[in-house]
């Protein structure tokens, strides 16, 4: 059965949600609330080590992204104004973030006013406000957490966020426009924490990112204290700026080399995402 | 924290205006006064307003009324970024409903001019004059040297020449005690630097002017809020963005000066597409001031003018 790309999508939140209320009840909201100890077995090594250097597979990137990738220079993170950048809200749940979530609560009612969500990494702080608050204004400032408006759907909490300051959907490059929205949905299962996340970019993408993550309860576990300040780490000409002139880049074909791929799917694209990519693989190998 | 406070604050409290003009606070003393043309930033206080530019003259009602949400006082001191019609145009119509009292005048009150005072960098002032713009339309105070200062509402101002940028009479306006940095048009969150050799601009000063900007900028705890960036035209944006942007330029620049040292022509550089990863952010196909354009000013001023 052929499901396009926006079915695609569909299908996987909507899989998600049903699970959801075949598994829990519909009439409590769930609580959150807790320490929650990250699981890395997902996406390990590009979560971890992170991903290799010209590597665009698997991501629905059209060809802005990519030249904007080709041109990226790791040496970027050394300059003063770039060391502190914390991982943006649809990024932080993929790198080191273990979460602490708490919640504000309205003294009469006890409604959730609030959910106030902390990562491990560089403590990222975000707030998903309960209290149906419109979105602020186009001319307000953008934050790497974004602003953030929740809602129960049954035990799922799906919280939709704008104002997302420019991020990365990996690594290496691949960058995420300011333009993006993020919608997500937190989905408890005793003591497990499921995140989907979806990414809508209509600057560098051309269908939706999916990514999920997950977590288990870890009472009594303590975040680390964090803090940052910038230094120059390297003696620079005033306004330098790291990067990759066009058809420079010596590493974009180290990736595809390593692992025995061809080049065109490093690059990316929507179709690379789904299991029939492999078969074309096939195909085009056999006829060579 | 900072920011879900300034989030709350500005919609709560934002006018908008039958011109489409939005007013948000900024930080601290000072707000501004947003619209599809560009921003106008307003310090308020007990001396009474200082803009940094303001809006086309079209649009002189709208505005008042928006500072009057503010304070009932009338305005003092108007800081223009430029002499670009956006931001000089509703100046002259707007002083006169302001208020600004010199020595001389109150030696001698007969004589009294008490419009606004319209603040600029000479440069704007001569070309001004250069042009035949109608005297009404000048700057009333101007400064030839790299910085100048104002005392205003109990906050210095300091203001920034920075030259060849936009023009060359360009105007960068840090308020310090409110911690808040107008640009005028070297940042443009919303479309590519806009600049006219004509008028003395260039692509290097526009990238000097925005390394300026980062100079004054400080991020707050984990590179969040601190000192805020109210751009020329766009949203409210902070040390980030400005960076975000420098580097945009800059790589713009840098791969155009690489094809006008390969001898390219003017035509094959647009060939190689060289803003294309920054179109869906920057470009506005059929507007005033389009990517194409963006590039081809920058060839002109790397090449020398060649062809």
């Amino acid at each position: 059965m052929y499901f396009s790309p926006c079915m695609r999508t569909t299908y996987v939140v909507g899989a998600a949600a049903v699970s959801v209320l075949l598994t829990s009840s519909a009439l409590a909201q769930v609580d959150l609330s807790g320490a929650w100890g990250q699981r890395f077995h997902e996406d390990a090594p590009e979560r971890g080590a992170g991903p290799e250097i010209g590597d665009y597979l698997g991501m629905p990137v059209n060809d802005a992204a990519r030249r904007r990738a080709d041109a990226w220079d790791a040496s970027k993170w050394t300059m003063p104004e770039r060391q502190c950048e914390p991982h943006p809200a649809d990024y932080g749940p993929r790198g080191p973030a273990s979460l602490r979530i708490a919640s504000t609560l309205d003294p009469v009612s006890q409604d959730v006013v609030s959910w106030h969500v902390t990562a491990l990494w560089m403590l990222q702080r975000r707030t998903i406000y309960m209290d149906g608050r419109p979105h602020p204004s186009p001319y307000a400032q953008h934050s790497w957490q974004g602003f953030s408006t929740g809602e129960w759907e049954g035990d799922m909490l799906t919280v939709t966020t704008t104002h997302l300051k420019e991020g990365w959907f990996r690594r290496n490059g691949l960058a995420r426009s300011e333009k993006a929205t993020l919608v997500e949905y937190f989905i408890r299962h005793g003591d497990y924490l499921t995140l989907v996340t979806v990414v809508k970019d209509p600057v560098y993408l051309t269908e939706p990112l999916v990514r999920t993550s997950n977590w288990v309860a870890n009472p009594g576990f303590q975040l680390s204290p964090f803090s940052c300040i910038p230094t120059v780490e390297i003696e620079r000409p005033r306004g330098f700026v790291p990067h990759h002139l066009p058809g420079t880049n010596p590493y974009l074909n180290e990736f595809a080399a390593k692992h025995g791929l061809p080049a065109e799917a490093a690059r990316g694209g929507a179709e690379t995402m789904y299991p029939e990519y492999l078969e074309r693989l096939r195909q085009d190998a056999g006829g060579r | 924290m900072a920011i879900a406070g300034l989030f709350c604050l500005g919609a709560s409290t934002f006018v908008r205006t039958q011109a489409e003009l939005e007013m948000l606070p900024v930080q601290g003393n000072v707000y501004v006064l947003a619209g599809s043309q560009g921003n106008a930033t307003v310090q308020i206080g007990g001396e009474g307003p200082l803009l940094v530019d303001t809006q086309p003259a079209a649009l002189l009602a709208a505005v008042l009324d928006a500072i009057r949400t503010l304070t009932p006082r009338p305005i003092r001191h108007i800081v223009l970024t430029s002499g670009a019609d956006q931001q000089a145009g509703g100046a002259a119509n707007l002083a006169k409903t302001g208020r600004y009292i010199r020595v001389l005048d109150s030696i001698d009150p007969r004589g009294a001019d008490l419009r606004s005072s319209i603040i600029a960098h000479v440069n704007v002032l001569n070309r001004m004059v250069a042009a035949n713009v109608p005297s009404d339309r000048w700057p009333t105070d101007t400064y030839f040297t790299p910085q100048w200062a104002v005392f205003s509402n109990g906050e210095a101002v300091q203001l920034f020449h920075v030259s060849n940028a936009h023009s060359d009479g360009d105007t960068v306006v840090f308020f310090r005690r409110s911690d808040v940095v107008s640009t005028g048009a070297i940042f443009d969150a919303t479309a590519y630097p806009r600049f006219d050799p004509r008028s003395g601009g260039g692509i290097d000063g526009i990238i000097e002017g925005l390394n300026l900007v980062l100079d004054l900028a400080i991020a707050g705890e984990g590179q969040e809020g601190g000192t805020v960036i109210v751009p020329g035209r766009g949203r409210l944006s902070d040390e980030t963005d400005v960076a975000n942007y420098r580097d945009m330029v800059t790589i713009i620049r840098d791969r155009i000066r690489d094809m006008v040292a390969k001898g390219l022509s003017l035509e094959q550089v647009k060939q190689g597409r060289p803003t294309a990863d920054y179109d869906g952010l920057y470009d506005s196909p059929g507007g005033e001031w389009t990517g194409e354009m963006f590039v081809e000013a920058i060839y002109r001023a790397l090449s020398g003018g060649r062809r």
